[in-house]
């Protein structure tokens, strides 16, 4: 058969080739703790020129850290898709405009609509407090997005799967399988479809959709059969029910679960009330602390259950100082943020009711952010780089 | 329980699920430790189910019944799961690629260790000893999925070794391999065996690949019983014939020459010296011999990607002829019969019988070339033997039970009722042929046919072939195949990276090269011979005891110089 993937020859593995996995990088999880921290400020914050900033220190850093390997990782996917999320909410706020307020940008022409449409507008005034509103509202969702590509440019999702604890153990074989297996199966679809040229390709309907559908199942069958068999003669499982762990460790698992979700909720969804405590509503305490219990017990819950395999790890990801670092980083950038914009801090820098101006203070934001981007530097004695 | 014995099988006795007959039965069984048993048989007689009981995945996985006892290493595999098994057995399926269980080599090879649950240093020190064991450390860090096929199957074998098993299984670990990786790999199994005195079972369909390796041969007839004995001995009985047994056989031999050295050595000694002629040199690698062409291939090109596959080849095929494209995987042979089909898209020029494949319908295009592809199960999508020969007589416009016809003419007694799926390979092949041959095309092309099919069913395909290019049928054939392409076909076109390096008889071309002669050229070197059939009519074994005169020596006179004098001094006949 013609070769559908690309075959390599010996060589040693180059540093620059995406085909190879490389091992000297920062934990996987690390990298996403930070781009996690990013990803709220982008949240938090409602300052163009901030968002702009922030935006910078992101791609800063991936490409510090990364070099040309992160353009082959999907950078300029994540470029290009908050480039169109830009995009996309202009043009609909242009097109159905809306009520805003400050002088008139451009007036179009407004189209008549009628009864039952009423409360859409098509065309009509801009003003340029509504272009800025849109503007920095799609900015917050491109930042979002391009704080979350980052991460994945620059964790190796493969290796934030391998790293994940013993419990979810089956979970993340299940996904590196099929991350293999899809490719395949790919390439065996478009070798029967290939093939069914070579019969004429004269059958029409539901025998033509057989026709690639009989052979393509039938190969991802006798697949699946084969890697079963191959994991159970290579001793998937045989450690598991060795140990025993505590009854209600699959309980509390989910209780654990179901805290977190009720304090994200508490956190965010609730609207605060009068009482407030060190500037913070009550709601958003009772939302905390559901939140940190919860996180607690689950992660107790899933080290318990992670017990039970005795499986080892092959050269697992270490946890280090530059790790530790980096999530401490990620925290403070967090914590800060929360910090500036509540009562004690300066809201109105964060987010500006009028034309957004940059502080002094509030450029720290993105200055801490971009800190990591010193992880690629070259650092002596288990800095960032170990192998 | 120590002793010398690595696998010992009492009275076993296996059923495949709905199956009347048993595939094994009260089979007495026993391999020594340490050594490399062969396990052959013809297509279908059950090596894989009697591979699959060493380490237990038959009966526990397959849903099969199984009487009497096996052990391995002292460990009874009715009361072992396989999974209990992995420290002991290494079990390698036949495709390596459907069994990876991670992305990256390095990966793979640990994943055995790590659901042992053996310490991190420990399988850091031992990935690192089975990278260099099997000569695949600059390997480490590439994705499994994108390594060639010899790769792979070392990788395989170097992730079930690593877990430290006595006993290695490897089911047909060679056939899908271009000569090249299979001397590789081979090199790398025959290497476990003499320096790590690991037990090697081993079930494979090219025996003259891995036979001189073998210190036991368990023959399958295919009645349930297992014939076991040396190599020597079990092959001269068995049904499966590699060219040194027919070579045997036709000689009259009473043990089999397990390589071409023993084979020439006892030739020089015992004869027969017979009088056959030199070997046509190779003056001129690349000769062009059609006249009138059926296809004419002109500068044709195939990239895919960065790769290019083929690069600007002129090829003539002429009505009638039988040619074989030959070279290692990825030199583009299959390329090249896509793009003479046109399913992929090529540059240059393709012309059977003056119409361009490429711009004709699909229709067209399969009564000008036909291809049988490397998975023939691909062009299968019916539930019965019956209604894909229907299918193929509407496809072709045949005339109602033409496809059914050619079944039977190539010699496939099919069960309609039966799914394509439950046929053998070789009866598969037969089916996928007849349902091309039913659009009857000026060209037949046929990609890596003898993987998988057994010597007698390789023998019935050249006796296809034979027929279809006395009908003025053009059958082109890509294969690795030496043995096969030396005796079915009479021009052979050799390519590599792209390009035709060699083009010409295949007699001239195949016993001309040192490393991918066909056996017999190799025995007989430098004589004309590249099959049985070249040697005249069989010599009975009286002939033996005949001193041949000296002047009728040609051939033992080339053969004569590797053989030591101590041995000519001590032989019976000189």
């Amino acid at each position: 058969m013609p070769r559908l993937l690309s075959r390599p020859t010996d060589v040693m593995p180059d540093a620059d080739d995406p085909d190879t996995v490389s091992r000297t990088d920062l934990h996987p999880w690390a990298w996403w703790s930070w781009a996690l921290a990013c990803a709220v400020l982008a949240n938090l914050v409602g300052n163009l020129l901030l968002l702009s900033l922030l935006a910078a220190a992101i791609l800063v850093v991936v490409l510090a850290n990364r070099g040309p390997q992160a353009w082959r990782r999907g950078l300029g996917f994540y470029l290009a898709l908050a480039g169109v999320i830009i995009a996309m909410r202009l043009v609909f706020r242009i097109v159905l405009g809306g009520t805003g307020s400050g002088p008139v940008l451009l007036d179009l022409p407004e189209l008549e609509l009628p009864e039952w449409a009423a409360g859409i507008s098509i065309g009509g005034p801009l003003t340029l407090g509504e272009l800025q509103f849109t503007l920095t509202d799609a900015a917050r969702l491109a930042v979002l997005v391009l704080a979350l590509g980052a991460a994945n440019c620059l964790a190796d999702p493969r290796t934030a799967l391998r790293s994940v604890p013993a419990a979810l153990h089956d979970v993340s074989v299940a996904i590196v399988i099929t991350l293999t297996v899809l490719p395949q199966l790919i390439a065996s679809t478009f070798r029967i479809n290939r093939g069914r040229r070579l019969r004429g390709r004269n059958s029409r309907g539901l025998r033509a959709v057989a026709a690639t559908l009989v052979p393509v199942l039938e190969d991802a069958v006798e697949g699946a059969m084969a890697l079963a068999t191959s994991m159970e003669a290579r001793g998937f499982g045989r450690t598991r029910e060795q140990r025993s762990v505590g009854r209600g460790t699959g309980l509390a698992l989910v209780g654990a679960a179901l805290a977190m979700v009720i304090g994200v909720f508490w956190l965010l969804g609730v609207a605060p009330t009068s009482g407030r405590v060190l500037g913070v509503g009550i709601e958003q305490w009772i939302g905390l602390a559901l939140l940190g219990t919860g996180t607690a017990v689950g992660v107790v819950s899933l080290l318990r259950s992670g017990r039970r395999l005795a499986v080892t790890r092959y050269r697992p990801q270490p946890w280090a100082r530059a790790e530790w670092a980096l999530l401490a980083l990620a925290v403070s950038l967090v914590v800060l943020t929360c910090w500036w914009g509540s009562a004690w801090g300066a809201p109105t820098d964060l987010r500006p009711s009028g034309w957004p101006t940059l502080t002094a203070p509030a450029v720290i934001l993105p200055l801490v952010a971009v800190l990591p981007a010193a992880a690629a530097l070259p650092v002596p004695n288990g800095g960032a780089h170990h192998g | 329980m120590v002793d010398a014995v690595a696998v010992r099988a009492q009275n076993l006795t296996i059923t495949q699920p709905g199956a009347r007959t048993p595939v094994l039965s009260g089979v007495d069984l026993s391999i020594r430790e340490g050594d490399l048993c062969l396990v052959v048989g013809r297509t279908g007689v059950g090596k894989s189910t009697l591979l699959g009981t060493i380490n237990g995945l038959v009966p526990h996985t397959t849903g099969a019944t199984m009487g009497g006892h096996l052990t391995v290493a002292g460990h009874d595999t009715r009361e072992c799961r396989p999974r209990d098994l992995a420290h002991l057995v290494g079990h390698v399926g036949q495709n390596p690629a459907a069994t990876f269980v991670a992305d990256v080599v390095e990966d793979e090879i640990a994943y055995g260790m790590e659901q042992l649950g053996l310490a991190p240093s420990v399988m850091r020190k031992r990935v690192e000893e089975t990278l260099d064991l099997m000569g695949i450390a600059t390997l480490r860090r590439r994705r499994v999925t994108e390594l060639s096929g010899g790769q792979q199957q070392r990788v395989a074998i170097a992730a079930v070794l690593a877990a430290g098993p006595r006993v290695l299984v490897l089911d047909e670990p060679t056939s899908a391999l271009d000569p090249t990786a299979a001397q590789d790999v081979l090199a790398a199994i025959t290497s476990l065996v003499h320096d790590v005195g690991l037990t090697v079972v081993l079930a494979e369909h090219r025996l003259e690949r891995v036979m001189q390796a073998a210190d036991s041969v368990l023959w399958l007839p295919g009645d349930g019983s297992v014939v076991a004995g040396s190599p020597a001995q079990v092959l001269g009985v068995a049904d499966v014939t590699p060219p040194l047994v027919e070579l045997s056989r036709h000689l009259g031999w009473a043990e089999v020459p397990l390589s071409v050295r023993e084979a020439r050595r006892r030739i020089a000694v015992e004869g027969p010296h017979l009088d056959l002629p030199q070997a046509p040199e190779l003056t001129e690698a690349v000769t062009d011999m059609v006249d009138d062409p059926m296809a004419r291939l002109r500068r044709v090109g195939v990239r895919y990607g960065d790769v290019q596959a083929v690069r600007s080849v002129d090829l003539d095929l002429a009505a009638g002829s039988s040619v074989a494209l030959m070279g290692r995987n990825g030199s583009g042979k299959s390329s090249l019969l896509w793009a003479l089909q046109g399913a992929v898209p090529s540059t240059g020029s393709v012309e059977v019988g003056g119409e361009d494949p490429r711009r004709a319908s699909d229709a067209r295009a399969r009564e000008l070339v036909s291809l049988v592809p490397q998975s023939p199960a691909d062009l299968l999508y019916l539930p019965t033997v019956d209604a894909e020969c229907q299918q193929a007589d509407r496809e072709s416009d045949a005339t109602p039970g033409t496809t059914a016809a050619l079944v039977r003419r190539l010699g496939g007694d099919l069960p309609g009722d039966r799914n394509p799926r439950d046929l053998s390979e070789g009866q598969r092949l037969t089916l996928v042929l007849a349902i091309q041959l039913a659009a009857s095309p000026a060209v037949i092309c046929l990609d890596e046919p003898t993987r998988g099919l057994d010597y007698a069913a390789k023998d019935e395909l050249r006796q296809i072939v034979t027929e279809l290019t006395a009908q003025g049928v053009c059958v082109v054939i890509a294969t690795h195949d030496v043995e096969f392409a030396a005796v079915a076909t009479r021009r052979t076109v050799v390519l590599a990276e792209g390009d035709v390096i060699a083009d010409g008889p295949t007699r001239v071309i195949c016993s001309s090269s040192p490393a991918q002669a066909p056996q017999l050229a190799k025995v007989f070197r430098p004589a004309d011979v590249v099959g049985i059939a070249d040697l005249g009519v069989p010599v009975g074994r009286a002939d033996l005891g005949v001193p041949v005169g000296r002047a009728d020596l040609g051939v033992v006179a080339g053969a004569d110089r590797g053989v030591p004098v101590t041995d000519r001094a001590e032989a019976p006949h000189t």
